[in-house]
């Protein structure tokens, strides 16, 4: 193909993997802007092509948690996927899906069950969506979380069916109340196997059951169709209602492109899910060679988890399954208002600005200051080698920019730039590799991920 | 003990601050106020069960635990209001969802609205103090969060703050840069979420500033102990006698899910709670800041009725206090039969909705409308505080 010889704006680059990864420090992004911009979008998405990380060491070095795995040791064993896996879009994915289909273990109270739960979001998260449907429905976690369970031929609860309709597909408005009736109908009957007490031996997860004698077989009428549907068949219908292509492109639009929904965008995100037939990946490599997407950078604030993957991988933290600390970058999240495997209701988190709050703002700031001004962190210390390679000496201005660039090609606000340098008071030329060198680099770290630009991806 | 408060005057225009300590994990209330009037009490707690003459006897034959002594001595004075059987319909014994019932004051559905969140935003509806609500402890509990109004959380007052890993002309550089990078003024365009960054991050800032006044103002000859709790009351006072305004502050102690070694675990953390929390009150009397405050100790559930051998295991009724200078000390409820016939699925009936303690001090301690804050209205104790 001719595209493989086209080489790629490095800030681009930069834009695509801060939001179908979670960022990466300037080498890395330098070694993808030799390929063409298509073929980096096809490696994000085809991920098959690369492993899954190899994480027996990591079990092995966190001996404390083999037998049991604990509530924090849950969370930080998907962080450091999040920070390592080569195939981190569906790692984005996952935390999108999360998002949507928002089941916590504040209810759930099982960390194998919440495992089983989030690695089903990552495995379906970017194929087709009647099959993460139909997944997320004989989900153990999610028949807990909203009592299906409890859904017998004799005695329908509708608490999955509601939420099936409104919350994971076409949203309030697309049916009648006698859908939700049907389709709780229609899924009577699936259930999990129950879980071994946790007391002594820790926790057991559990699995999906159909019990064929518990499942009420009659007609159901559902959106119009008739037929003795069980679960399947509902998720079917369900699939090719156009509200729920809308649904889905909002929630795409929303996660990948801007906090501000844009009905247009939206429509074309939902034709292109129609036309793939129900393909997440095949909207994804639209989304992501569309121009409203290109355009889109720094408009869309981080998640926690985007913000402490995010820094932890430009510092070079956790790349290794030796490193202590990995549970507090699942504190950390949790301390910037996003507990993982743990959303405060079924609705999900509050996104966009509302990430933003007097507490959570001091903890990002001081999370990823402390992480990226650590001169000993690895990736920090690779960007200053790098910044002062064959370089003798650096003029201020020269070394703000070389920063911003190490960190990604961060873009700042004219006047934020401005106000960086003035504050920072250096009015003669830096000589390499003295303290004041690094000292100065440190800080100016430090304050690029204090500003308001890093709060935004 | 020295308790001199100043004329009721100058009590009357301070005013009136919420504590809340929280106990996590399901603190076991029948070992915490025992009901050793109860002929049942020893017959379910075999191996648990605390012996009478260790006990802190109080009237009507109940006891406090024998690690109890402050609070026992408050009581004494008059000061600790007890509500036995606090829970809520269709209990809930999972730590997390029964927490977060108890921080929504919403048991039917999930929401994300703390009810010291909108405690808070109805104490100081304009937003004029970013400092209404402090927490002390890892991250801001649920309780006090509410999308669109400020809530702090301090893990260490000393050096609480942006940038805190700083320190000297760097840190100065650092919140300089910051300050202005975060200030309207220096930026001509902006959006809706580029100002609520701002305006957060000044408020951030503010109340750090606002916080960091507390310790160097404050002198004490009470010495706490060095455990966390201790030092979270301290801060407590320290922030409420600096005089910056906080309204509703926020504690927590973990660690009283007792499945196993129930009375060696209970025996430290209710000595814990104990000593901080008298040394807590002694302090805001020392320092005439003692009567516009009330404290509540709670937990998310009491614990099972029966033994399980070595602990106890999760339950539903459980207790409640409150303490404070101001605070009708007394029994505010019947204390929940253990009888077979009375209990409630193996577990202590609840008598009253925790709904109906928030709404009582909510109204008649923080002169707010209960209903909104609490998603209903729930009948309210009598007589709790000398107004």
């Amino acid at each position: 193909m001719v595209l493989l010889n086209q080489k790629t704006d490095v800030e681009l680059v930069g834009h695509l993997m801060r939001r179908a990864a979670f960022g990466e420090p300037i080498d890395r992004l330098e070694e993808k802007a030799s390929s063409a911009y298509e073929a980096l979008v096809d490696d994000l998405i085809n991920v098959d092509k690369f492993p899954r990380l190899n994480e027996d060491l990591l079990e092995r070095h966190n001996i404390q948690h083999a037998d049991e795995e604990s509530r924090q040791w849950t969370r930080a064993r998907w962080i450091y996927r999040m920070i390592n896996s080569e195939r981190p879009l569906e790692e984005k994915v996952a935390l999108m899906w999360h998002d949507v289909f928002a089941t916590g273990d504040s209810k759930v109270g099982n960390n194998p069950m919440m495992r089983t739960h989030y690695e089903m979001l990552r495995d379906y998260g970017l194929g087709n969506f009647r099959n993460l449907l139909l997944a997320l429905a004989k989900d153990p976690a999610m028949i807990y979380w909203l009592d299906q369970q409890m859904n017998h031929a004799e005695a329908p609860n509708e608490n999955f069916g509601r939420e099936l309709l409104e919350l994971f597909s076409m949203g309030i408005g697309n049916y009648t109340e006698e859908d939700v009736k049907e389709c709780a109908r229609a899924f009577t009957g699936w259930t999990k196997s129950q879980t071994i007490p946790r007391y002594p031996n820790g926790f057991f997860d559990s699995e999906f059951i159909f019990r064929e004698e518990d499942h009420d077989n009659g007609p159901k009428t559902f959106l119009g169709e008739t037929g003795n549907f069980n679960g399947d068949d509902i998720i079917d219908i369900i699939v090719k209602q156009p509200a729920t292509a809308q649904f889905v492109a909002a929630q795409i639009y929303d996660f990948f492109v801007s906090d501000d929904p844009d009905a247009a965008r939206i429509d074309d995100i939902a034709r292109v899910f129609i036309e793939s037939e129900y393909v997440v990946s095949d909207v994804l490599r639209f989304v992501f060679n569309s121009d409203f997407f290109k355009e889109s950078r720094f408009n869309k604030v981080k998640s926690p988890a985007e913000l402490v993957v995010g820094t932890a991988i430009l510092a070079g933290r956790h790349q290794t399954p030796y490193e202590f600390g990995l549970t507090k970058m699942a504190t950390a999240t949790k301390n910037m208002g996003q507990d993982l495997l743990n959303p405060p209701t079924v609705e999900g988190w509050h996104t966009g600005r509302e990430w933003i709050d007097s507490s959570y703002l001091v903890e990002r700031i001081n999370f990823s200051s402390k992480m990226i001004g650590d001169l000993e962190a690895p990736g920090t210390s690779k960007m200053l080698d790098r910044i002062s390679t064959n370089r003798v000496s650096m003029t201020p201005d020269e070394l703000l920019d070389a920063c911003l660039s190490e960190m990604g090609k961060i873009h700042l606000k004219p006047p934020s730039r401005a106000i960086l340098f003035e504050e920072l008071n250096v009015t003669s030329e830096l000589t390499c590799g003295t303290e004041e060198f690094e000292a100065v680099v440190s800080q100016v770290l430090r304050l690029i991920v204090s500003s308001r630009e890093y709060q935004f991806a | 003990m020295v308790t001199t408060a100043k004329s009721d005057k100058s009590i009357n225009t301070r005013p009136p601050v919420f504590v809340v300590l929280q106990l996590s994990g399901g603190n076991d209330f029948m070992s915490t106020v025992i009901p050793y009037n109860d002929p049942h009490y020893f017959e379910y707690r075999k191996t648990v069960g605390i012996p009478e003459d260790d006990a802190l006897h109080i009237d009507g034959g109940y006891a406090f635990h024998p690690s109890m002594g402050p609070i026992k001595n408050l009581w004494d004075e008059g000061k600790v209001a007890i509500f036995p059987g606090t829970g809520y319909p269709s209990p809930n014994r999972s730590h997390f969802r029964s927490m977060d019932i108890w921080h929504t004051a919403n048991p039917e559905a999930l929401s994300s609205d703390g009810w010291l969140g909108k405690t808070i935003r109805d104490l100081d509806p304009n937003k004029e103090n970013v400092v209404t609500g402090v927490s002390f402890g890892s991250g801001l509990p649920r309780a006090m969060y509410l999308s669109g109004t400020p809530a702090i959380s301090v893990s260490e007052l000393e050096g609480y703050g942006l940038l805190t890993d700083l320190a000297g002309r760097q840190q100065r550089q650092a919140i300089k840069a910051f300050t202005r990078m975060y200030a309207p003024e220096e930026f001509e365009e902006a959006d809706v979420v580029w100002d609520h960054l701002g305006q957060t991050g000044i408020d951030a800032l503010t109340g750090a500033d606002m916080l960091k006044t507390a310790p160097p103002a404050y002198t004490s000859s009470i010495e706490y102990a060095n455990d966390a709790l201790s030092q979270s009351l301290k801060g407590i006072a320290q922030v409420h006698l600096s005089g910056i305004g906080t309204r509703v502050f926020y504690a927590q102690l973990g660690g009283f899910d007792v499945h196993g070694a129930q009375i060696q675990t209970q025996q430290t953390l209710l000595a814990n709670v104990s000593r901080s929390v008298g040394d807590f009150f002694d302090d805001l009397r020392e320092n005439d800041g003692s009567q516009e405050v009330i404290m509540m100790i709670f937990s998310e559930f009491g614990r099972r009725i029966k033994d399980n051998g070595n602990g106890t295991d999760h339950g539903s009724g459980g207790g409640t206090m409150l303490i404070g200078d101001r605070v009708k000390g007394g029994f505010y409820d019947p204390y929940p039969s253990l009888a077979p016939e009375d209990q409630l699925d193996g577990d202590m009936h609840f008598s009253h909705d925790f709904r109906s303690i928030y709404s009582t001090v909510l109204e008649q301690w923080l002169d707010l409308n209960p209903n909104p804050i609490v998603n209903g209205s729930f009948d309210q104790f009598e007589n709790v505080f000398n107004l």
